[in-house]
C-alpha cells in the first residue's frame, strides 16, 4: 500500500530561520561585508567562480557568505543563478600570451625571457600559523621594482616549440567548441569538451586524480613547463559594432604541464603536454587539470588506458561537484517507501528460508505503520 | 555577425573600437561625471536594456590551439539613442547597469564628430591612462618578486 505523507512545513520554515541565525552568528560581532570576502578570502571566491563556471567576484562573494563558507554550496548557488540569465555571446578566445602577469614560474627553464616571477605565493612559507592572524595588525606595502622596458613574456611552450622537441598547441579546426551546458556529455569526448568539464570540475577530485597519475596510475612523468597567473582582456565580437571590443578583464591561472613520451608509429619521441586553465588564482587546480588533461589524451599517444585518470567517462562523469553532491546528498531525503519495500522483501526472504532459525522476537506491528 | 567588410573606412572603426573598449572598462562614477560636462543637455533614451546576461569566455587548448569553453562571465549590455538619433551600444563585464548605460551613451556621443576630440581627450585617454597606471604598479610589485639567480662556484676548477 502506498501512503502519501505530508508534513514538515513549519519545521522547514523554522530550520531555515535557524540557518539564517547561525549564519549571522553572534550579533555583537560585525557582519562580514562582500568587499571583505572578495578582498580577503579572494581564493575562496576564485574557487567558487571557477567551479561555479561564472566569473563575477561580487556574486561569488555573496554566495560564499550565504553558504556560510561551504564552497560547494556556494558553487551550487552560482550554477543556479547562471541558469536564470540569457547568454548574449561567446568571447574571442583569451590570449594568455598577452597576460598582465602577476606570477609566472617555470620548473623546466631557469633563465626564461621575462624571468621567474614568484608573485603572491604560499610557496616557501613555513606553513606556521602566524600569531599576527589573531589581530588586525600593520601590513607593509609591497616592495616595488622598476621592470624597465618589458617585452611580452612568451609562453614557455612557444620557446621550446622551435626545436620541435615538444608538441605544438594543435590546430584550430575552426568549428564551434563543444558546450556541456547546452548538450549532455557524450563519449568518446573531444578535447575541447574535456577541457571545459575539467575547468569547472572539482578541485579536490582533480587533485586526487592528478596525484594518482604521479603515483603510477597512468604515469606521465610530468614537469611544470610554466604556470602563469594574471589578467587577460575579454574581447567580444558584437554584431552591433562589427568588430571585437574589450568588455573587461578576467584573472586566470594557466598551467603548461610537459610530459615524456617515447614516440609512436607516426610521431618521433618528443615532449607532450597537458593543459590547465581556470578562472581566478587557482594554481593547484590548474596543475591538477593539466595532469588529468594529459592522462586523458592516452589514445593520441597509443597509451594503454588502465588507470582511473585515463578513463574519460570515469573522470568527466564524476568531476562535477554539483552533480556529485546532488546525487550523494539526495540519499538523506525521505526514502521511507523504498525502505519499507526493502524491509518487506527481507522479511519475505527470511520467512521462506527453510532452515532459518525461528526469530527470537516478533517484529512490533506498530512499527510498520509509523512511516 | 555583421559583415566587417561592409564598413568602407577601417580607421573610424579602429578608433571606435578603442573608445568603446575604454568606456567598458571605466568606472561608472567617472563616466557619469564626464557625461555631466560632455553630454550636457542631451537626453539619453533607452533602446535596449540595460540588461544582465552572460558571455561564454573561451580559451585555447595549450594556449594557442583549438578553442574551448572556459566558463561564463556576467555581463551587462545596453543600447541607447540620443536626441539627434545617434545610437550607441555597450557591453561591460559585471552587473553594473549604470556603467553599461553611460558607456553606451558615450559610444553614441562619440559618433558626433564635433564631440569626438573632447571625448578622446577627456574620457578615452583618461581611462587608458588610469588602466596603464594601475598596470604599471602591478608590474612593479610583481617585478620585485623576480628571482635573481646567482651561481655558486664549487671545487677548484
Amino acid at each position: 500500500m502506498y501512503v502519501a505523507v505530508k508534513g514538515g512545513e513549519a519545521a522547514i520554515a523554522n530550520a531555515h530561520r535557524l540557518l539564517v541565525d547561525r549564519r549571522r552568528g553572534d550579533r555583537r560581532v560585525p557582519a562580514l561585508t562582500i568587499e571583505q570576502i572578495a578582498g580577503q578570502l579572494a581564493l575562496a571566491v576564485d574557487r567558487v567562480m571557477a567551479e561555479g563556471s561564472l566569473y563575477d567576484p561580487e556574486l561569488a562573494a555573496m554566495a560564499v557568505r550565504q553558504s556560510r563558507g561551504d564552497l560547494i554550496e556556494a558553487i551550487f548557488l552560482i550554477r543556479a543563478y547562471r541558469t536564470t540569465l540569457p547568454r548574449f555571446a561567446a568571447s574571442s578566445p583569451i590570449d594568455t600570451g598577452r597576460m598582465l602577469i602577476e606570477r609566472r614560474i617555470s620548473a623546466t627553464y631557469k633563465d626564461l625571457p621575462g624571468g621567474q616571477l614568484l608573485g603572491p605565493t604560499f610557496d616557501y612559507t613555513h606553513r606556521l600559523i602566524e600569531p599576527d592572524m589573531a589581530e588586525d595588525g600593520f601590513v607593509a606595502e609591497p616592495a616595488r621594482r622598476d621592470p624597465g622596458e618589458t617585452g611580452p613574456a612568451p609562453r614557455v611552450t612557444d620557446i621550446l616549440g622551435d626545436e620541435a622537441l615538444i608538441e605544438g598547441d594543435g590546430r584550430d579546426g575552426g568549428g564551434e567548441p563543444a558546450d556541456l551546458t547546452r548538450s549532455p556529455l557524450a563519449f568518446p569526448a573531444t578535447r575541447d569538451l574535456r577541457l571545459q568539464a575539467l575547468a569547472r570540475g572539482d578541485e579536490g577530485f582533480l587533485l586526487g586524480l592528478g596525484y594518482s597519475t604521479q603515483r603510477g596510475f597512468g604515469r606521465t612523468h610530468p614537469f611544470v613547463g610554466e604556470i602563469r597567473i594574471g589578467e587577460v582582456e575579454v574581447e567580444v565580437d558584437l554584431p552591433e559594432f562589427g568588430f571585437p571590443v574589450v568588455i573587461g578583464r578576467v584573472r586566470v591561472t594557466e598551467c603548461q604541464m610537459v610530459s615524456q613520451f617515447t614516440g609512436s608509429k607516426s610521431e618521433p619521441p618528443q615532449f607532450t603536454r597537458g593543459y590547465g586553465l581556470v578562472f581566478g588564482q587557482m594554481e593547484r587546480k590548474a596543475m591538477s587539470m593539466s595532469l588529468v588533461d594529459r592522462a586523458l589524451r592516452a589514445d593520441e599517444f597509443e597509451e594503454e588506458r588502465r588507470a582511473p585518470a585515463q578513463d574519460e567517462e570515469f573522470v568527466l562523469a564524476h568531476c562535477d561537484n554539483v552533480q556529485a553532491t546532488g546525487f550523494v546528498e539526495h540519499l538523506k531525503l525521505p526514502h521511507y517507501v523504498d525502505f519499507q519495500a526493502e524491509l518487506d522483501l527481507l522479511r519475505t526472504m527470511r520467512a521462506e528460508r527453510p532452515t532459518a532459525a525461528p526469530p527470537t522476537e516478533e517484529p512490533a506491528a506498530e512499527r510498520d505503520g509509523s512511516q | 555577425m555583421a559583415d566587417v567588410s561592409s564598413n568602407p573606412d577601417p580607421a573610424p572603426s579602429a578608433a571606435r573600437r578603442r573608445a568603446v573598449s575604454a568606456f567598458a572598462q571605466a568606472d561608472a562614477g567617472f563616466l557619469e561625471a564626464a557625461w555631466q560636462s560632455l553630454g550636457e543637455g542631451r537626453t539619453v533614451g533607452a533602446l535596449r536594456g540595460p540588461e544582465s546576461g552572460l558571455v561564454m569566455v573561451r580559451g585555447r587548448a595549450g594556449g594557442g590551439g583549438a578553442p574551448f569553453n572556459l566558463g561564463e562571465a556576467s555581463v551587462t549590455r545596453a543600447s541607447v539613442t540620443l536626441d539627434d538619433g545617434a545610437v550607441g551600444h555597450a557591453m561591460v563585464l559585471g552587473r553594473d547597469a549604470r556603467r553599461a548605460r553611460f558607456a553606451a551613451a558615450f559610444d553614441a556621443l562619440w559618433q558626433d564628430e564635433t564631440m569626438r576630440e573632447a571625448i578622446e581627450r577627456d574620457v578615452v585617454a583618461n581611462v587608458e591612462a588610469a588602466l596603464a597606471e594601475a598596470d604599471a604598479e602591478r608590474r612593479s610589485e610583481t617585478e620585485a618578486t623576480k628571482v635573481d639567480f646567482f651561481t655558486m662556484m664549487r671545487g677548484e676548477d
